[in-house]
């Protein structure tokens, strides 16, 4: 039932999107951005976690939209992961309720540098209708974390936040690479055996 | 035919043609009265400024019932004895209208988590903050080796922020209870002296993937309080926007489905077929989730000269694809017997706590507001309303496939309908109230307003139909095994800022 069907997919023409082009002021800006330090650390590739802080659940279905067949992330070297320890990239989405801000920070807390934070949609760039409630952080993403892009939009479409994660990626592969890492010098048998010298000496107390 | 309760209800003063104002003595008698009537459905509860709201409708038939009661001190008498429903709602007008509803069954806070500025924000007087509350208490589960599992707020995969907290044994979940609030952002304090055109905006933002059924539910509430009728093509396009808005959710979410079971193929062609309806809906009207289409008055945008086409074009692809779907789906044994028998919700709960939606018409609740409060312009379709009684996770999906064979016609049937004319009427700025009654793809939304001399709107409440389908879900993977969780909650998709507002 299914085989036929799976076959004939292998001659038919591809249903995903060609790749949107990318914005070389806004690679520049991300350029500047990126840390001497993250330099070339993370290669083509970006681990993608999101983050819903009190959004309304349309940018999470836009967002979702890019694992699809049509707009395929994972063609460029991007993908979701489930845990912040893998993650390179935090999308946040939504206006940052302030019931979400302990989640939010612990999680971009827990994601290893470098890493980038991606603002996705209004209410994430600067609270969009939710502007003036109490119960959202005012000012949007910028407020709580260190914002590397925005991408507007309510909700953004796929093909818009392809954009943007394709120019992290770009400013990742033109940035220039990181200086080599002083070889550390490997401690050999005898110096384990020796006391250690670097550390402060124990003064020896009264009596 | 008139029950205890209803009767109870109806010996109030009569304050329009749904509601009804009770005494105090009266309110506190509801729910000894609404035990003796079962078959008064609870639809939901909500606050105002020392003031309390109920609405009720009869299983049988009929439009819905409003009771409002004052709460002198903040407190009235709690409903959740005689409707476990009414819990979470009694829960939450604690916490923004400060609220407390006495004999609950359940008191602890929901949507306040110690992070607001003020407690009850939309009391009369506002309190200082609760400040940081201890962790939260959970129901307790009891036995040898029980263990807890925390899951969320944040989510291994693209999802909206909630708190799962799983009572387990081995593999079986004994007690599952979520804790949601996540995704307040304060949204009925928002709309508090906006004009209906202006808080429009926010009703689109309620819950994303059902941006036009709020939006139509808003704006039917705007239009019955100040006595505007939106004129007839804007009626027809936002049968068509509700339609597209149904076929694109019951795909994905079946796509989804499908993929949890670790189906992929389906999830493949799903979102392919999805994206393809979405994109017809932004070349008719400009925006793929047709949000801030629907306004009070009519609808914002008219379908754009090539709309049409675009959307019978998207249906056809809909249309030739789904019966190769179905039989994959049907025909595949590993996702069948993962399907099968798993989540299974009772018809009595189903029935208690009036589901609504697939949810309920899986479990054999024969409700469908398009059918049973027929509104424009769904009573001159004809369509049949889909049912199934096993209430599992194969039933849901199977009715929401039923399901979106009919939307896929009635869409074409719409699109026939369209005669030119006008698309939207201003609405005068009035005093009033009304109740607008959409049904949208997760199950019936309500929405209820009142506005002041200015036509600003003084209280509103927008009634998602995920408030009666979380308690549900906790009850329908009771038993069940923690790897069919996934399945379950996405059979329900349930909405959190549908509910955290």
């Amino acid at each position: 039932m299914l085989l036929p069907r799976l076959a004939r997919t292998l001659f038919r023409r591809p249903l995903t999107d060609p790749a949107p082009a990318t914005y070389p002021e806004i690679v520049a800006a991300l350029v500047e951005r990126l840390d001497a330090m993250a330099r070339g650390r993370l290669g083509r590739s970006l681990a993608i976690r999101h983050v819903g802080a009190a959004s309304c659940n349309g940018c999470e279905l836009e967002i979702n939209a890019l694992s699809g067949v049509v707009h395929d992330l994972e063609r460029f070297g991007l993908r979701f992961v489930a845990s912040p320890r893998h993650a390179d990239v935090l999308l946040v989405t939504g206006p940052c309720g302030r019931n979400m801000n302990e989640a939010l920070l612990r999680t971009h807390a827990a994601m290893p540098d470098p890493k980038w934070v991606v603002a996705v949609g209004d209410c994430a760039v600067d609270g969009g209708v939710f502007q003036g409630s109490d119960a959202v952080e005012p000012g949007g993403v910028g407020r709580l974390l260190p914002v590397d892009l925005l991408i507007p939009g309510c909700p953004p479409s796929p093909t818009l936040l392809l954009e943007g994660l394709l120019a992290l990626l770009e400013a990742e592969v033109t940035a220039a690479p990181p200086p080599p890492p002083l070889r550390p010098v490997e401690p050999t048998m005898e110096s384990w055996a020796e006391p250690r010298r670097d550390g402060p000496v124990p003064e020896d107390g009264p009596g | 035919m008139n029950g205890p309760a209803t009767r109870l209800i109806q010996s109030g003063t009569r304050r329009s043609p749904i509601r009804w104002r009770m005494d105090e003595a009266g309110w506190t008698a509801l729910p000894a009265a609404l035990r003796q009537e079962p078959e008064l459905e609870f639809l939901g509860l909500w606050g105002e400024a020392e003031r309390v709201h109920a609405a009720f409708r009869h299983a049988g038939g009929g439009p819905p019932l409003l009771a409002t009661a004052d709460a002198a001190g903040g407190r009235y008498a709690a409903l959740s004895p005689a409707r476990p429903a009414a819990g979470l709602f009694e829960r939450m007008a604690a916490d923004l209208w400060g609220l407390r509803a006495e004999g609950a069954a359940d008191s602890r806070p929901w949507l306040d988590h110690g992070f607001w500025p003020r407690h009850a924000p939309l009391g009369r007087n506002p309190k200082p903050p609760l400040g940081e509350l201890p962790q939260p208490a959970f129901l307790p589960a009891g036995g040898e080796g029980v263990h807890q599992i925390p899951l969320g707020p944040v989510h291994g995969g693209v999802t909206e922020p909630g708190h799962f907290r799983f009572h387990v044994r081995g593999e079986t979940i004994l007690r599952l209870e979520a804790r949601l609030g996540y995704a307040h952002k304060g949204i009925l304090g928002l709309m508090r002296g906006k004009s209906p055109k202006l808080a429009a905006r926010l009703a689109a933002r309620i819950s994303g993937d059902s941006t036009v059924a709020h939006a139509w539910a808003f704006a039917a509430a705007a239009e019955a309080a100040t006595g505007v009728a939106p004129p007839p093509r804007a009626i027809l396009l936002r049968g068509v926007m509700a339609e597209l808005e149904r076929i694109a959710n019951h795909l994905n979410d079946a796509g989804f489905l499908c993929d949890a079971a670790g189906f992929a193929w389906p999830h493949a062609r799903c979102g392919a077929l999805r994206e393809v309806v979405l994109r017809a809906a932004d070349s008719a009207f400009g925006h793929r989730l047709m949000m801030d289409r629907v306004v009070p008055g009519g609808v914002s945008i008219d379908i754009a000269p090539s709309g049409p086409d675009a959307i019978l074009a998207a249906l056809a692809a809909v249309v030739a694809e789904l019966p190769p779907l179905r039989r994959a789906i049907d025909g595949h044994a590993g996702l069948q017997d993962r399907l099968a028998g798993s989540g299974a919700l009772a018809p009595a709960l189903a029935a208690g706590f009036a589901a609504g939606g697939f949810v309920g018409r899986a479990s054999g609740r024969d409700f469908d507001a398009r059918r049973d409060l027929p509104y424009a312009p769904y009573d001159r379709l004809g369509f049949t309303v889909p049912l199934r009684q096993a209430g599992d996770v194969a039933a849901r999906l199977q009715v929401r496939l039923d399901e979106m064979a009919e939307s896929l016609a009635m869409v074409a049937a719409l699109l026939a309908r369209l005669e030119p004319g006008e698309t939207l009427l201003p609405l005068p700025a009035r005093p009033g109230e009304g109740l607008g009654l959409v049904e949208g793809f997760r199950g019936e939304v309500m929405c209820w307003m009142a506005l002041d001399e200015q036509g600003l709107i003084r209280a509103v409440f927008p009634r998602d139909p995920s408030w009666l389908h979380w308690p549900l879900l906790e009850a329908a993977v009771q038993g069940g095994a923690m790897a069919d969780f996934p399945l379950c909650e996405r059979s329900f998709n349930a909405s959190c800022s549908g509910v955290d507002l």
